[in-house]
């Protein structure tokens, strides 16, 4: 099964993104876009060309375009929103939470250039805590697809999702080793391969990162039960629970700080249901900084070997427990 | 041909409302409440075409929005005496369990309402939203929204107010409740305004000025700018009225913001608004 994931070439999620958002326009007349002065870094041109009068260019002024956003909502529109994920989430929390959280309105923020991948613009560009933000808004659905084809597929899907949602993607090209073809239900995690020693569950980017993890792991006779979770809120307790009560032990991996991310989500539930020991792959509470996406994912330790360690740590730990 | 006399019977009412809510709750802010009543009776009971079953698309009616959302209780009242909801609710103003939140709020579903609002600045936002909304759907009413003065002071406010123009946004006629107070003061105290129409032409708004406290002057001028709309840009009313209007010790301060009256002073303001409709 694990074998059978191969990277058939690679494309940026943030294609996907402007892919899925072409073909639900073409499909769903409700749908409308709003950009803040990043049309070609969020892949909008084929929404623009073909629907130009579903289009609003806000300028750079993310706040209106939230507020807008809800106004189009209240109208009946499906608003779909693009900026990088810095601008989409921790500048306008506020606009967000009241007029679009709060007021539940079917806006969907969608996110480019999330976390370190986004590489050479540095700190400053490369959210590494919106997924915390967004999670805790009460109402909110948060979805973090892996590759350019699960993507497309969440930009459809969350346009016939009734209710807020954030969907983050990010600027690299990576690798696609997704079925294009694949149903993508929100809040339904992917079981990529069935395995007996440690659950390794990931997001975004780190999916891949994680195959890799787990060929490598199966080398060493360690068999690793890996999950694709795109969406992380609603977690989907069951698929973890399942298959944490056969391995004992896990570890997350996720583009991300450790705070507030995945991994916190992940340990929220097996404390409550299921403690075993789990270990986090996450950026450990600092900023990044300029280089690239491959420099930065092995500099703050989120690359394919920070996995296979961690997934070796938890197996240590586990040992000792048993 | 509007019946002033008659609208200004209902504002009484509306102020008595508001006296009343903040003085039941022990809290709000009837000072920009007051100021306002003649303001949003007029648009309710005359102007709008609005629809009396609530629906949250307010497909083919006008719609308002309230971006200063502190000033709920003079919205509450108007909706309710307009029939959105029995009056008797009013009393529930703030307290636990209650569809009046402190500020407007969706979550409770209380009908009139449309999006929350009381961080400031974000009205204006949302309603071209639903101006944009409503020119897709083919549907030729209007978005009223009313901002403070203070409010004006958020950044977002401007970003709303190049937009509009830029996007010929024509359908939507944006009131400022220019009374020149707010919280820790005058607004030349605390952070002053300047040339405020000026500032909305420079932004490439059709602007008018209105006397808010005016029931006469404020039907003149909501005509004269619903006639200005669909010409290809938005309409600004700069809006003159006096806080705390109609209750000679709350008016023309700031004192009165977010203050609650106590029982002698509410009986002292009660006696001076007439009681129209029947309290609730």
């Amino acid at each position: 099964m694990l074998d059978q994931i191969i990277s058939r070439g690679k494309k940026a999620t943030r294609d996907g993104f402007g892919a899925g958002l072409h073909a639900i326009g073409q499909q769903n007349p409700d749908v409308v876009a709003l950009c803040a002065d990043l049309i070609g870094s969020l892949k909008m041109q084929a929404f623009i060309k073909d629907f130009p009068e579903r289009f609003f260019q806000v300028g750079v002024a993310e706040a209106n375009m939230m507020g807008i956003a809800a106004g189009l909502a209240t109208g009946g529109k499906i608003p779909f929103t693009g900026t990088f994920a810095n601008f989409s989430t921790g500048r306008v929390y506020d606009q967000i939470r009241q007029s679009i959280a709060y007021s539940h309105k079917n806006v969907k923020v969608c996110a480019s250039h999330a976390g370190v991948t986004l590489g050479e613009d540095g700190a400053t560009h490369q959210i590494l805590e919106d997924i915390g933000l967004m999670k805790m808004l009460p109402g909110f659905t948060v979805i973090n697809p892996c590759d350019y084809h699960q993507t497309k597929l969440a930009t459809m899907a969350i346009a016939e999702h009734d209710g807020p949602v954030y969907l983050r993607f990010g600027r690299p090209s990576w690798p696609m080793f997704t079925d294009e073809n694949a149903k993508f239900e929100i809040g339904k995690a992917i079981l990529m391969n069935e395995g007996s020693d440690v659950t390794i569950i990931a997001t975004g980017h780190l999916v891949w990162k994680a195959v890799e993890a787990a060929k490598q792991l199966a080398q060493e006779g360690i068999s690793v039960e890996l999950i694709n979770i795109h969406t992380i809120k609603p977690l989907d307790d069951e698929a973890i629970l399942d298959s944490v009560s056969k391995t004992r032990c896990v570890v997350t991996a996720e583009e991300h700080q450790r705070h507030g991310g995945l991994g916190d989500s992940v340990a929220q539930l097996l404390a409550r249901k299921m403690p075993v020991p789990m270990e986090y792959v996450a950026v450990n509470d600092s900023f990044g900084e300029s280089g690239k996406p491959d420099q930065l994912l092995a500099k703050y330790g989120l690359d394919t070997p920070n996995i296979v360690a961690a997934a070796q740590n938890v197996l240590k730990r586990k040992a000792v427990r048993v | 041909m509007a019946d002033i006399k008659q609208l200004e019977r209902i504002a009484s009412q509306v102020r008595r409302d508001i006296i009343r809510m903040t003085h039941g709750a022990a809290s709000g802010h009837p000072g920009g409440s007051l100021g306002c009543a003649d303001f949003l009776t007029a648009l309710y009971f005359e102007v709008m075409n609005h629809k009396a079953d609530f629906q949250m698309e307010g497909k083919g009616e006008d719609l308002f929005f309230l971006s200063n959302g502190h000033i709920s209780p003079v919205w509450y009242s108007v909706l309710a005496r307009s029939g959105y909801f029995k009056v008797n609710e009013l009393a529930t103003f703030r307290q636990i369990n209650s569809r009046m939140q402190g500020h407007p709020a969706t979550h409770e579903g209380l009908p009139g309402i449309r999006v929350a609002s009381g961080s400031l600045g974000q009205g204006m936002s949302v309603a071209i939203g639903a101006a944009l909304a409503k020119k897709l759907n083919g549907d030729d009413q209007l978005i009223y929204v009313l901002t403070g003065d203070g409010e004006l002071q958020e950044g977002q406010v401007w970003e709303a107010a190049m937009f509009a123009p830029h996007h010929k946004v024509d359908n939507l006629i944006v009131t400022v409740d220019w009374n020149g107070q707010q919280i820790d003061g005058s607004n030349d105290d605390v952070l002053s305004l300047g040339d405020l129409p000026g500032k909305w032409r420079a932004f490439g708004w059709d602007v008018l000025e209105m006397d808010g406290n005016d029931m006469k002057d404020i039907l003149k001028v909501l005509d004269k700018a619903k006639a200005r709309t669909g010409k290809g840009k938005p309409i600004a009313i700069m809006m003159k009225t006096e806080m705390g209007f109609g209750v000679d010790f709350m008016q023309g301060t700031h004192h009165w913001h977010g203050k609650a009256p106590n029982d002698e002073l509410a009986e002292k303001a009660l006696a001076q608004l007439e009681e129209t409709l029947g309290d609730y």
